[in-house]
């Protein structure tokens, strides 16, 4: 390419050994970090374990649920240094939906999308040298970890029936109040607490970030998608974290303090706190979808040699979908009681999500069309992406009627459809954007023979997990319950199968950053070719320690999809 | 040069805390908002507290329009927390719309210490609780009963007649009143 590092790294060194590259030494770099993309690989790799154990975890559960009957629970129980019984062994069940769930929500998907790829590659895209606020980039990460410490602990300590926290990642009183005694639903109370701050922090961060340091001449209608998509949900964890945090703090209080905020007998309602939750809850799945919007925008686009198509419809989607996201959250408790008018709202408001949706995945598909396609692996899994979202999608928009819901509601259909939006939207487009992006943070190529085989084991196995659920639903197999009448064995046994065939399609994914580390060729400053158009193809891959020293200018000429500086030899 | 976009961080930084302080304040405002909301609409079937006059009001124009009858089924549990024996007098009353009568319920303390109980209520069909009035009920108030007392505790209600003009409520034909005694705690305020 005809820009370098060099070109924006020009700056007269008059300080001696203070250059670009300069790194402090090991624990002051990973432990006191105040870089971004440092901070960027912390939560990357914060993620990818916390993903292990989130896994595992399903792994135990898919074990479990292979075949009718309680199998292997109590063994769990017995482990963890319980005594197997018959309701220790269902609480062993609770408190591994609580895990898994808390898990792949607060500490795997956010820390991956927000933490791991938005710090790494919002300053870069938008050419600013860090983050608004370092110091607190680096609160924000270690919160996020003693917050999964505090999760982790829960599980060691009592809960009511069993050790560990069983109530559901969402917490509903009465059963996280009276119906579990014990330390652990306080540390899981206060994980989500610490996870939160962390969030909240994070997003302050974004905020400023991408309101003040933009390089000279990127307005926000020339910024790249994927930072659109950052912005939009650091306003939506702005928003929607506090009230959480207000739900659980009242949480902590009825447990702990006499408060009566979810208890009848002193005046409460459980339903207020199922109301707060939600209204935090819902917009919290577009907190872990959005980020992978932005990133199959740039993907599709690069790998499309195209613009994305309707820049503008695709940036105003994002903050439309935001905006709506936050007044649809009773669709969730379309069973608690709401008289027909207000399902009717809740259901319409619901639907009308899926015109920006659509807007999303017309304009990724328009992007395809008639462009120079190349299929390397980022733009493989972009594609498992939009396919897979858009079922997701499909059985939302079954779920989001009032009356089906009445009769879908915590059944397996549901289960089916967030994994669909969730385990194959939110996580294939993490891995779309870590094969993107891995030979810019590393330096180094992975093998795309194997992210091709990655991808093609992930695909079939997750299908084959989710996809007989509907079916399991729609016959009426409840969720949150390890056993089953032996109708519901056959489909459930398929599924299971489906799991082992994405935990091999996990092996590969390993070993391919184990050869991309040890024998990966090294990686140019932009290995994708001129459809990859933003900010961070322009530096040395790794980038260097400190970027942007000079500004990049990016000139009235360049549009949204080119923000290359014209300054260069061969490029205008 | 270099001060100048430090403020201007700090600036929009404090802006973007004060958004978050101001949805926390808002998520906590929530329960009396959601309370007063509970009250006025009859959500989650909240019964209404009536005034003696408002009654005779509701009687009269009910008479002169003659009203439908309507029957109440009584209902009434303990939480696990209170050791108290507590039963509706009579399965279900008939009465026309707006018409005022009085149920009775009887609660024994089976335990040999005294028990303050408060009694949470709240009627089926929920989208009748707005038409579900009380004049005078036990559960206004906390009762507290000796070792082995009994009492017989009375509630005095009505039928909104306007039920009549909503068309979620109108064809109705039973109302379920249930009462939940559970053991006093500190009330909030």
């Amino acid at each position: 390419m005809a820009t370098t590092a060099e070109h924006f790294q020009a700056h007269t060194d008059d300080h001696g050994g203070h250059d670009a590259d300069h790194k402090p030494a090991f624990f002051a770099r990973w432990f006191m970090s105040t870089n971004h993309k440092d901070i960027g690989t912390l939560y990357l790799i914060f993620a990818i374990m916390a993903g292990i154990i989130g896994g595992f975890i399903s792994g135990i559960m898919r074990m479990e649920l292979a075949a009718p009957g309680i199998q292997y629970l109590g063994y769990w129980v017995e482990l963890m240094g319980g005594e197997a019984a018959f309701d220790a062994n269902l609480h062993m069940w609770n408190v591994l939906i609580t895990a898994h769930g808390l898990i792949m929500v607060f500490f795997m998907v956010m820390p991956a999308m927000i933490g791991g790829f938005g710090n790494w590659f919002v300053p870069l895209m938008i050419g600013a040298p860090d983050m608004a606020f370092p110091r607190m980039n680096n609160i924000s990460f270690w919160l996020t970890v003693a917050g999964f410490s505090s999760l982790m602990f829960s599980t060691f300590v009592p809960g009511g029936t069993g050790i560990g926290a069983g109530t559901g990642w969402t917490v509903y009183a009465p059963l996280s109040t009276t119906g579990s005694t014990g330390p652990a639903v306080d540390f899981a109370i206060f994980s989500l607490h610490l996870a939160g701050a962390a969030s909240i922090m994070g997003a302050i961060n974004f905020i400023t970030t991408i309101f003040n340091m933009r390089a000279p001449g990127m307005t926000l209608h020339k910024m790249p998608l994927f930072v659109w998509s950052v912005l939009v949900t650091a306003f939506l964890l702005l928003l929607a974290l506090p009230v959480l945090a207000a739900a659980i703090t009242m949480l902590l209080t009825d447990r702990n303090f006499g408060t009566t905020f979810f208890d009848p007998a002193g005046g409460g309602d459980p339903v207020l706190y199922q109301h707060l939750f939600w209204f935090f809850g819902h917009p919290e799945v577009y907190i872990m979808i959005l980020p992978g919007f932005g990133m199959i925008s740039q993907i599709v686009a690069t790998f499309s040699r195209k613009p994305v198509f309707g820049y503008l419809g695709m940036a105003y989607a994002m903050v439309a979908i935001g905006v709506v996201g936050f007044v649809v959250w009773a669709h969730h408790m379309y069973t608690t009681g709401l008289d027909v008018n207000t399902k009717m709202y809740f259901t319409a408001a619901t639907m009308v999500i899926a015109v920006p949706t659509g807007v999303k995945i017309f304009s990724w598909i328009a992007t395809m069309w008639g462009g120079s396609v190349e299929f390397k692996s980022p733009l493989v899994w972009s594609m498992g992406f939009i396919f897979l979202f858009t079922v997701g999608g499909v059985t939302g928009v079954v779920l989001a009627n009032g009356g089906v819901d009445d009769v879908l509601h915590d059944t397996y259909y549901v289960v089916a459809h967030f994994h669909y939006v969730l385990s194959m939207g939110a996580v294939f487009s993490l891995f779309a954007g870590f094969y993107y992006w891995f030979p810019k943070m590393s330096g180094k190529m992975h093998s795309e023979f194997l992210a091709h085989l990655h991808f093609w084991g992930f695909f079939i196995g997750v299908n084959v997990i989710f996809f007989p659920q509907h079916f399991l639903g729609m016959d009426g197999m409840p969720r949150r319950i390890p056993d089953y009448p032996d109708a519901y064995a056959y489909f459930n046994n398929i599924s299971s199968i489906g799991y082992m065939i994405m935990a091999a399609s996990m092996l590969i994914f390993f070993v391919n950053l184990a050869y991309a580390f040890l024998a990966g060729k090294k990686a140019g400053d932009n290995p994708w070719g001129e459809g990859a158009t933003t900010l961070e193809w322009t530096l040395s891959s790794p980038p260097p320690y400190h970027q942007f020293e000079t500004l990049p200018v990016i000139e009235d000429h360049h549009d949204y999809h080119d923000h290359r500086p014209a300054t260069g030899p061969a490029t205008a | 040069m270099t001060t100048l976009p430090v403020t201007k961080n700090l600036r929009v930084g404090a802006l973007a805390l004060l958004m978050a302080l101001a949805m926390l304040a808002l998520g906590f405002a929530a329960v009396p908002l959601y309370q007063m909301f509970c009250q006025v609409t009859g959500f989650g079937g909240t019964t209404q507290r009536a005034t003696l006059s408002d009654a005779v009001l509701a009687e009269r124009m009910a008479q002169s329009a003659g009203a439908p009858m309507i029957s109440v089924r009584f209902d009434g549990t303990t939480a696990g927390d209170i050791p108290w024996t507590f039963k509706p007098d009579q399965v279900t009353q008939d009465l026309q719309l707006g018409e005022r009568k009085m149920a009775f319920f009887t609660a024994t303390n089976d335990s040999s210490v005294p028990i303050t109980g408060t009694a949470t209520f709240n009627v089926e069909p929920e989208q009748t609780g707005r038409y579900f009035n009380k004049i005078q009920c036990f559960c206004f108030t906390e009762q507290t009963l000796a070792p082995g007392q009994t009492v017989h505790m009375p509630v005095l209600y009505y039928v909104d007649p306007a039920i009549m003009q909503d068309d979620n409520a109108r064809n109705v034909e039973q109302i379920t009143l249930s009462y939940t005694f559970h053991k006093a705690k500190q009330p909030e305020s």
